[in-house]
């Protein structure tokens, strides 16, 4: 294994990483907020990726499917909020389970109606599409460049937004004491309806900027979905910092694990019995890795909830 | 969050079980309820030998053995307040022993279960020594990613078919004889170990252990407050529910002669708690009928079309937001 | 043993700036009845989730019986004899006035690991837990959930619970808040039986109450003890009467 491999798939984890930010800091904030645990978080990103397909086939142009898909997103996202979320806000989070699993289950049967089982490809927009040469000797995708860019720009963006505005001010408020902050006479609905639709558009973006290099299928947010309740429960529920840094920790040891376990596990075992045992641990490691940082620290990194 | 229900003790855990009947007929109903549905379960066999038996038995199994998982799930989410998004986990380890053993040459059942309800335990016990740790979103979250866990071990055993899973080479043995290949045969064992199951935890629930377990799900201040530590009590509960969810892996296993990730997929786990409260919460029984309306809603609805989820996603969604106290509390309610 | 049975040494807790218990130190005698008074938001209840174990402590020492508790669990606390009521009612809902009773028994009668007995019918559970509802006069609603209960009720058999768990010190936080004339005079009654056989810790706001059941009165007043002696003394404290009884005039 060359140092050029290990450092590919750095960036790959770092790139995986933000994506699963982008899905995460939604989540989290859904969480800290109202107390809702939303399931139905991950087939958002499954909408960004499909609008993004539909209207990138229709306009011929990725850039433009993107732009149309992102208020879509948004759109789809607080009709879902009015529809059904809003009523199970006051629900034991047994009812918020059960009922946004049904949601997941109409959404994936939905998509699979409408554009059949099969994948679809989004083509990668021209400009986009070639490798780049990275100090080093590296060649790598500029596309996955551009997705890492912008998971660094909306990190920076939300670092401003939750810090240094009143919604934000607001936002963190709720995450620690929600009653205080309704006490205070704000409109803790429309703060619940803002943060959602903020959300539910994070995750669509996150599905739209995915579509061109993964294939867009139905159930595709689902596993995308509980690595997202790893990354928080990492990070501390309703922690925008913890997510952050709990997402790029999970997306470089997924990553990397898969990379290194093998290779690592060859100085214990022969070459077949450890490449055997490093593809079965490799998927594991994110989730022996969630287990140690609870053990230590049962509310995550960075609790939001004292 | 847990930090509301430890703020104000006598919020926590009200209104989720069945409610219980007033009137007279009600409360005979539900006294005769069990044993009217063991009664059924047993001689529906029997009607079934005048049409479609094969399909009839086969369903009925399956009603059987996930209502025996999801029975074992109510003792945890309905006495113990603990909802844990992982128990098609269990049911998975059950499977796999069954397949891992009998490829190695080994095929008899009581092996595959004593395997099957250690590896489980195992599992429950170190699992649960995180997640109880835990509250609330917290608890959910962590046995939903556990679970998930298992499932991509067994996508990647690719001794063991990996994704796709790995075809029996028959059913289990007992004795060295093929005791389990008639349909009718595997059924009753099945029934027999649902009920055995269902007595077992009857009595669990009652006993001094199953009150402390109780009392926990309902004010957990107040549990600390008389002597009691929860967790060591909520542990057992989530072993042994574990095991029981795991014996019920072994029998899915010897039904479909097949084992795959997807049985222990999270949507099965999700399943699994629709069946807990759709039957009725903190009845045992309750799961039981759960398990039966789940497999035969899927079944009259993929009847109709392949994408009987684009209405059963509904159905499930209406369910919660309309049906409280489950089908158990409105039969009792309705009489 | 000579003793105290519980002894705070310098105990504090701060939420964020604020200081809600400030250096307090006390010490309770075995069979005594100890009342601690003040004003709302003195810090009465803070004080006694630190003593029981619900919060922590930020610094000091809570000594039980010689022994350092400080950092006990509360269920060890209560193990060790330690037990409370709680201000807000929290008794189990949905379990019987007898059940709620007979499980706080369970808590201090041998295993709770036994799987297979069931426990409605066990007697050395029921026993004991029959006894202690008919002293709180709610024999006749053993069998009624405890959701159901009047709020009076409720209070007497949170404190039927505290008492079933066999307790060396008691803390009652406001055991008489809400009840009715007769049911407060019932309490008092019953408290006045236990004084001398176990150590109580009394939080209450009936001067009446406080001023002819306790040995000895604390006064708190943010976080502070003021003052600390017997009752007479203390009615005629000059620096309580300004803290906290001239506002209200109700002493007796």
């Amino acid at each position: 294994m060359s140092a050029t491999l290990l450092m590919i798939q750095a960036l790959n984890g770092l790139q995986f990483g933000l994506i699963l930010f982008l899905i995460a800091a939604g989540l989290t904030l859904v969480f800290g907020v109202m107390d809702f645990i939303n399931l139905a978080h991950g087939v958002q990103y499954m909408v960004g990726a499909y609008l993004t397909a539909a209207f990138a086939a229709w306009t011929g142009s990725f850039l433009y499917g993107l732009v149309l898909a992102l208020p879509t997103a948004l759109a789809f996202g607080l009709v879902l909020e009015v529809l059904i979320f809003r009523h199970l806000y006051d629900r034991d989070h047994l009812d918020q389970v059960l009922a946004t699993f049904g949601v997941i289950i109409f959404l994936n049967e939905a998509v699979r109606l409408i554009w059949g089982a099969a994948p679809l490809s989004v083509p990668m927009p021209e400009a986009l599409s070639g490798s780049i040469a990275l100090p080093g000797g590296i060649s790598y995708p500029v596309f996955r460049l551009v997705i890492i860019g912008a998971g660094i720009g909306v990190a920076a963006l939300l670092y401003l937004l939750v810090n240094h505005t009143r919604i934000g001010m607001l936002i963190r408020a709720g995450a620690t004491n929600a009653p205080m902050v309704s006490a205070l006479g704000v409109n803790i609905r429309l703060l619940f309806t803002i943060v959602f639709g903020f959300g539910a558009m994070l995750a669509g973006f996150a599905g739209a900027m995915v579509s061109p290099i993964l294939s867009v299928e139905p159930g595709m947010g689902d596993n995308v979905l509980i690595l997202a309740f790893v990354v928080i429960v990492i990070g501390g529920i309703g922690s925008v910092r913890g997510a952050f840094l709990a997402a790029l920790l999970i997306g470089l040891v997924d990553t990397l694990g898969r990379l290194l376990a093998p290779t690592l596990l060859r100085m214990l075992l022969d070459p077949a019995a450890a490449s055997q045992t490093g593809r079965a641990i490799a998927p594991m490691l994110i989730y022996i890795l969630m287990a140690a940082v609870l053990f230590v620290r049962p509310a995550g990194l960075f609790p939001a909830k004292r | 969050m847990s930090q509301a229900l430890r703020d104000d003790p006598a919020a926590a855990g009200e209104g989720r079980v069945a409610a219980q009947p007033r009137t007279g007929m009600g409360l005979l109903f539900r006294a005769w309820l069990p044993i009217l549905l063991f009664g059924l379960l047993a001689l529906v066999p029997l009607l079934a030998k005048l049409g479609a038996e094969g399909f009839i038995i086969s369903l009925l199994t399956r009603v059987v053995i996930l209502g025996l998982a999801a029975m074992a799930l109510d003792l945890l989410i309905g006495f113990g307040g603990l909802v844990s998004f992982g128990h098609a986990a269990f049911i998975g380890i059950g499977a796999y022993s069954v397949g891992i053993l009998s490829s190695h040459g080994q095929e008899d059942l009581l092996v595959q279960l004593a395997v099957a309800a250690a590896v489980s335990v195992a599992f429950a016990l170190a699992s649960g020594a995180i997640a109880l740790r835990t509250h609330g979103v917290y608890f959910i979250m962590i046995t939903l990613a556990f679970g998930q866990m298992l499932f991509f071990l067994a996508t990647s055993l690719a001794a063991y078919g990996g994704d796709d899973g790995l075809t029996l080479s028959g059913r289990s043995t007992l004795a060295g004889r093929p005791l389990l290949k008639g349909d009718v045969t595997l059924y009753y064992l099945s029934l027999a170990v649902l009920l055995l199951a269902y007595l077992l935890c009857r009595r669990l629930v009652a006993s001094r252990f199953g009150r402390v377990l109780r009392g926990a799900r309902e004010n957990e201040i107040r549990m600390e407050a008389i002597g009691f530590e929860p967790f060591p009590y909520r542990l057992v509960a989530y072993a042994v529910a574990g095991a029981l969810a795991g014996i019920a892996g072994v029998l899915l296993a010897n039904q479909s002669e097949f084992v795959s990730p997807a049985v222990m997929s999270w949507q099965r786990s999700g399943d699994l708690i629709f069946m807990v409260v759709l039957g009725g919460l903190g009845t045992l029984h309750g799961a039981i009928i759960g398990s039966a309306a789940f497999l035969l809603i899927e079944e009259v609805l993929s009847h109709f079309t392949e994408h009987w989820r684009i209405i059963f996603g509904p159905l499930l969604i209406l369910a919660v937001l309309f049906i409280r106290g489950g089908l158990v509390g409105r039969l009792g309610r309705g009489l | 043993m000579s003793g105290p049975i519980l002894q705070l040494e310098r105990l504090g807790k701060n939420y964020g700036a604020l200081r809600v218990t400030d250096d307090v130190s006390l010490a309770i005698e075995p069979g005594e009845l100890h009342a601690i008074i003040g004003p709302n938001g003195a810090g009465k209840t803070t004080l006694v989730h630190q003593i029981s174990g619900l919060a922590r402590t930020d610094s000091g020492r809570i000594l039980f019986e010689g022994q350092d508790v400080t950092r006990t669990r509360m269920p060890e606390r209560v193990r060790l004899g330690l037990a409370r009521s709680f201000q807000i009612t929290s008794v189990l809902p949905g379990f019987t006035a007898l059940e709620n009773v007979a499980l706080a028994v369970q808590a201090r009668s041998g295993s709770s690991f036994r799987f297979f007995t069931p426990a409605s019918r066990d007697p050395a559970l029921n026993r004991p837990a029959r006894e202690l509802l008919d002293r709180f006069g709610l024999g006749a609603r053993a069998d009624v959930p405890a959701s159901l209960l009047s709020y009076g009720e409720k209070r007497q058999l949170e404190l039927a619970i505290a008492l079933a768990t066999d307790p060396k010190l008691l803390i009652l936080d406001e055991p008489l808040a809400g009840t009715s004339h007769d049911e407060s005079r019932a309490v008092v009654e019953i408290l006045r039986g236990l004084k001398g056989r176990i150590s109580i810790l009394l939080i209450e706001h009936d001067m009446e109450a406080v001023f002819s059941l306790a040995d000895r009165v604390s006064v708190l007043v943010y976080g502070r003890l003021i003052a600390t002696g017997t009752p007479a003394a203390i009615r005629s404290d000059a620096q309580v009467r300004a803290a906290y009884l001239g506002e209200e005039e109700v002493v007796a």
